[in-house]
């Protein structure tokens, strides 16, 4: 989010995708993402965390450029994708910038062992493998993901492997194109608690083995502090808070991630937080007009809240938020969590 | 409407050895093995498990809704004096939604999506009262307003709701009869976590008011770490451990309740690395020998391979380890 000279893996300027909702007279409009400017460096990993609606998944499907943005832009390595055109350039993008996604019961091919989606990712992204070279590069993938033993595991269909194998495979595909950016959607929703924590240690894992940066999509703001350096909020399409992981969940600035973090349940800590403040109704995205999308729901909220939508702003070092509320002073922040 | 006594000093709901077998040609499948709970008038027990845990079979199984290929092979369930497995049809009708009510997993398909939220609640009350049109309305509001859902609602259809005032709906219809027994299984899941947060403290709240007992069916421990008196760890179909919530999370004493404690990372605190459980639940058709749980866990032993440990009491938990295995000397 800083400015520096260096530039950035990826970074997107004012990115925007709205959705027309309704018959062609219609004039209602989703606004899934509005105005998101955020970037992630190399061997970084980006947690975007917000609730349903929220437009975090929108996000990863702008970069993975599965939906075109409504307005703004996505610069890799300094270079705009939407000049990306030819079948080669968007491949090589793809191929930089593969996606992992929620369900590992639907994104793999139950017709087809699961060495056929790492190979099929082989053929089409490194063409300069032979197919023993392609063998050897599809064992290696699966022993970096931990599916041990490879040459065994590569020969099994989706049904054979459990819900936590099965999303290894999904990270396997995407670290078989050589990737630079994995943007990986909600990868443990779907899994078991006893196993999500292997998955987490796995993205980790994958920063330091294979140099690899990754945009984490989660709910869980939990999760999101074990695996990320940078936590982005993220409100009814708006990023509402930014900045490094422990300095976001030590002394959060907006309302919103205050919210977030009250209702995460510690089972190691005694006490119950009370919950007058906890109304949980999704944020308004059709037609939302000026204004903080928060208001309706924040402890805070002003007259101001409602005639201009506050920008992204420095509260701490690094650490920037959307609210004309929230104040910079360190300690003496407004309205304790 | 009134909750009568449940019979002399027993407790509501007593579960005895209950088995449930799913019948396939492949054989038989034990998703529910010899399950023993007990549930006193007002309690909130927390049953929690891994998907494949046999959890919500357990609690069909007490709900009396198990249909083919699923069945109970052995085992009583025991609510308020009467034997449930062995009460016919009919019979259950009558305690159906009146005496004990059931709130499932999604309401996005539980409800009707045909039909409005106040035909939904009519079609219950005129199924099992004699009440007016009138009193189904009035009663139908009132339920509505309980869980914060504004009663224009009533009109309103499935799809017209938020994820939230769905659940919301779902919880007001179980208390239609302001039963003595609510039996949940996941009915957060499905929501966000502020919206999980707020729904949890209102069915607190509502326990607390109208002191029914709740059986809660979850696979986020954390979830009810605040709000369950009990808590019931499955797994692989046993129960691991049985104990009071607080205990549980303060002191876990089966491995697996350790593991799965520790898979959780923490808001707080320095960040220290999960271990999270190795492995996956073994497939129910074809069990390990000895102890289900030891293929994972970090301190089996040789025996663990070998005999299948009984519910052991340490304190005031039920542990299904041999770890908490009585000295020898001590057993009679």
């Amino acid at each position: 989010m800083i400015e520096t000279q260096r530039e950035p893996l990826l970074r997107t300027t004012r990115l925007t995708r709205h959705f027309h909702l309704g018959g062609i007279f219609s004039r209602q409009t989703l606004h899934a993402v509005d105005d998101v400017s955020l970037s992630i460096d190399e061997r970084e990993i980006v947690a975007v965390v917000g609730e349903s609606g929220s437009g975090k998944s929108t996000l990863a499907r702008l970069l993975a450029m599965a939906y075109k943005p409504t307005r703004g832009e996505i610069y890799y390595r300094g270079r705009s994708v939407q000049g990306l055109r030819s079948r080669k350039d968007l491949l090589w993008y793809r191929g930089q910038v593969p996606m992992v996604f929620q369900d590992p019961y639907s994104s793999i091919n139950p017709v087809f062992r699961v060495a056929h989606g790492v190979m099929r990712n082989l053929i089409l992204h490194r063409p300069e493998l032979d197919a023993t070279g392609r063998r050897d590069e599809a064992e290696r993938v699966f022993d970096v993901v931990g599916l041990a033993p490879s040459t065994e595991m590569l020969r099994k269909f989706p049904y054979e492997m459990s819900g936590g194998q099965r999303q290894r495979v999904g990270f396997a595909q995407a670290l078989a194109v050589k990737p630079k950016l994995i943007l990986a959607d909600e990868p443990v929703s779907m899994l078991d608690v006893s196993i999500r924590a292997g998955l987490l240690n796995l993205m980790v894992e994958l920063r330091e083995r294979e140099s690899v940066s990754i945009l984490y999509i989660t709910h869980d703001i939990a999760s999101a502090r074990y695996v990320a350096d940078r936590i982005v909020v993220m409100y009814a399409g708006h990023i509402v808070e930014t900045g490094p992981a422990d300095a976001v969940l030590a002394s959060p600035r907006h309302p919103y991630t205050q919210l977030l973090l009250s209702a995460v349940p510690d089972p190691r800590e005694v006490s119950t937080v009370s919950t007058s403040a906890a109304v949980g109704e999704p944020p308004r995205v059709v037609n939302p007009g000026e204004g903080c999308r928060f208001r309706w729901r924040c402890p805070l909220a002003v007259a101001e809240c409602e005639r201009s939508t506050p920008l992204l702003r420095p509260l701490a070092p690094e650490q920037q938020a959307a609210c004309h509320v929230a104040r910079a002073d360190a300690g003496l922040s407004g309205g304790a969590a | 409407m009134a909750s009568s006594p449940s019979d002399a000093g027993g407790p509501l709901l007593d579960v005895r050895d209950l088995c449930v077998d799913y019948v396939t040609i492949a054989g038989d499948v034990r998703a529910v093995d010899h399950v023993d709970l007990t549930l006193e008038a007002g309690e909130f027990l927390a049953i929690v498990g891994e998907s494949g845990c046999g959890k919500s079979t357990l609690l069909f199984a007490i709900a009396q809704l198990l249909t083919p290929p699923a069945e109970i092979s052995g085992g009583s369930v025991v609510f308020k004096g009467k034997d449930m497995v062995r009460l016919a049809e009919d019979e259950l009708r009558h305690s159906r939604w009146r005496d004990y009510s059931v709130v499932m997993q999604s309401a996005m398909n539980a409800l009707n999506p045909m039909k409005s939220i106040e035909a939904q609640y009519t079609d219950v009350m005129r199924a099992h009262s004699a009440m007016s049109a009138g009193e189904i309305h009035a009663r139908s509001e009132e339920v509505l307003r309980l869980v914060g859902v504004d009663p224009v609602h009533l009109r309103s259809y499935p799809h017209q709701l938020s994820g939230g005032m769905r659940q919301r709906a779902m919880i007001a219809m179980a208390l239609l009869f302001t039963p003595e027994l609510v039996i949940m299984d996941e009915p957060t899941s499905a929501l966000d976590v502020v919206a999980q947060r707020s729904l949890m403290s209102e069915i607190k709240e509502l326990q607390r008011r109208f002191g029914f007992a709740v059986i809660f069916v979850t696979h986020d421990m954390s979830l009810v770490s605040h709000y369950s008196e009990r808590l019931a760890v499955m797994y692989a179909g046993q129960l691991a451990e049985l104990s009071s919530t607080r205990a549980l999370f303060d002191r876990p004493l089966h491995p697996y309740s350790v593991g799965l404690l520790d898979a959780f990372p923490s808001i707080h605190g320095p960040r220290r690395t999960l271990a999270g459980i190795p492995g996956s639940p073994p497939d129910l058709a074809h069990p390990p020998a000895g102890c289900r749980f030891q293929p994972r866990c970090p301190q089996a032993m040789d025996e663990c391979a070998i005999r299948q440990p009984a519910l052991y009491r340490a304190g005031d938990s039920l542990v299904r380890c041999l770890l908490y295995e009585p000295a020898p000397e001590t057993v009679r």
